[in-house]
């Protein structure tokens, strides 16, 4: 496919060149331009490496999901489709499954326990599993742990990486990957929020309405 | 053959938040400091970065860490219009107060206090969490936009921005606190991920 052109996080928030916020955001034009060079290090890099375009559309896909932004979850299923049309229906499905609340988790810190809180902990099962092949599986149970309980992330998480063939330098990447997204699709959901909330009609930011997918 | 991840049987972690200094180890190795190469020296941006092994294990994918790095001091410390520097070292720990990220969030209270000169509203954020009152509407008001764009499914909403608009907020300082609060889901994620906090030996000697 071809590298889009396009700021991806105007896109996801539905923001045009002429509109407030993109004035705004240009302010902070060196972030813009970076937040899309990482979009483009770790979702279109030039040298993909072992870490395989596919298994970076089904990492983004899934994050989508799970965070409930609809543009987002459309906008990298697109992507998914055209590297691993057949990973499309998988990941959505274990997603679905997926779904949980955070950030939520047990702390390490002993005068932190008594804010632990539990939560639903995912991994695929043995049918995804095996539809996934064992470095995805591996990937998006350590994504899920990472989206929704990162204070729970420990050395022995890097290890079932490992196990399942993942090298340090994917391990980082990947890790870069699931940790950008969470960056990117605030931001663009963000950016979505105010834009509506400063819609020239509204008489008020309280009666604004998002819309839908918002 | 060496193990691929490092663990440690004996650390002086953390027992809870603080805004006094701490280290960091990395659960992987990072790239040995005479091994960088150009481009991950590049990536670093300030050479200094070169001593610390959480910006040397990133190294590892230059260009993303290059990207992030420049995200991230653009978002803090370009200070033409917006909110203010302590606004956003708040956004960042109130994030990470929120996620859980012990280590981001003592090196981000410690610099919103340098800013602001308010040690004590600070530590309330560490000690009582993110519901603690600060002392003032804005400050409040940046802690809980923080917090609401922390959330996953994500539920950031209309109600969050007429907060940060009645506390005075305009819509660029807005967007520098959603740019903070933003940008600590991804540092948390990495620090809470690759490796882990220790007090420096200074101080667990005498604890």
């Amino acid at each position: 496919m071809s590298t889009p052109t396009a700021d991806i996080i105007d896109l996801l928030a539905g923001i045009a060149a002429n509109d407030l916020l993109a004035a705004v955001r240009d302010q902070r034009a060196q972030a813009r331009e970076n937040a899309q060079r990482s979009f483009e290090a770790l979702l279109e890099p030039a040298a993909p490496g072992t870490f395989a375009l596919a298994e970076r559309y089904a990492v983004a896909s899934f994050v989508s999901q799970l965070h409930g932004f609809a543009e987002a979850t459309a906008f990298y299923g697109d992507l998914l489709g055209d590297e691993a049309p057949a990973l499309i229906a998988v990941v959505a499905d274990a997603a679905t499954d997926a779904a949980a609340t955070g950030p939520f988790g047990a702390y390490r810190e002993p005068n932190l326990q008594d804010e632990s809180t539990d939560g639903v902990r995912w991994a695929a099962d043995a049918g995804t599993a095996a539809a996934l092949g064992p470095r995805l599986s591996a990937a998006l149970a350590h994504t899920h742990l990472l989206v929704f309980r990162p204070r729970e992330a420990r050395a022995e998480a890097l290890q079932d990486l490992v196990d399942a063939g993942w090298s340090p330098d994917d391990i980082v990447s990947l890790s870069q990957l699931v940790a950008f997204l969470s960056f990117q699709l605030r931001v663009a959901w963000g950016l979505r929020v105010l834009a509506a909330a400063s819609a020239p009609l509204a008489t008020s930011a309280a009666s604004a309405t998002v819309p839908e997918g918002a | 053959m060496t193990d691929v991840v490092t663990t440690y049987a004996e650390l002086a972690r953390p027992d809870a938040y603080t805004q006094e200094g701490l280290g960091w180890v990395p659960w992987l190795l990072p790239v040995a400091e005479d091994e960088l190469t150009d481009a991950q020296r590049d990536a670093l941006i300030e050479p200094a970065r070169a001593k610390m092994p959480y910006f040397r294990l990133l190294a590892r994918d230059p260009e993303a860490l290059r990207a992030r790095t420049l995200t991230d001091l653009d978002i803090f410390y370009n200070v033409s219009g917006g909110i203010g520097r302590a606004e956003r070292e708040l956004a960042a720990a109130a994030t990470s107060r929120h996620n859980g990220c012990v280590f981001c969030a003592s090196v981000h209270a410690a610099s919103a206090t340098r800013e602001s000169g308010r040690q004590a509203d600070v530590q309330r954020l560490l000690d009582e969490g993110v519901e603690a009152d600060l002392g003032d509407e804005t400050w409040n008001a940046v802690v809980a936009a923080s917090v609401a764009l922390a959330d996953t499914p994500l539920a950031f909403g209309d109600a969050d921005i007429a907060r940060l608009r009645a506390a005075g907020l305009d819509d660029a300082e807005i967007v520098d606190v959603i740019g903070g609060a933003a940008f600590f889901n991804w540092a948390n994620r990495l620090m809470l991920s690759l490796g882990e906090p220790e007090v420096p030996a200074r101080r667990a000697s005498t604890r």
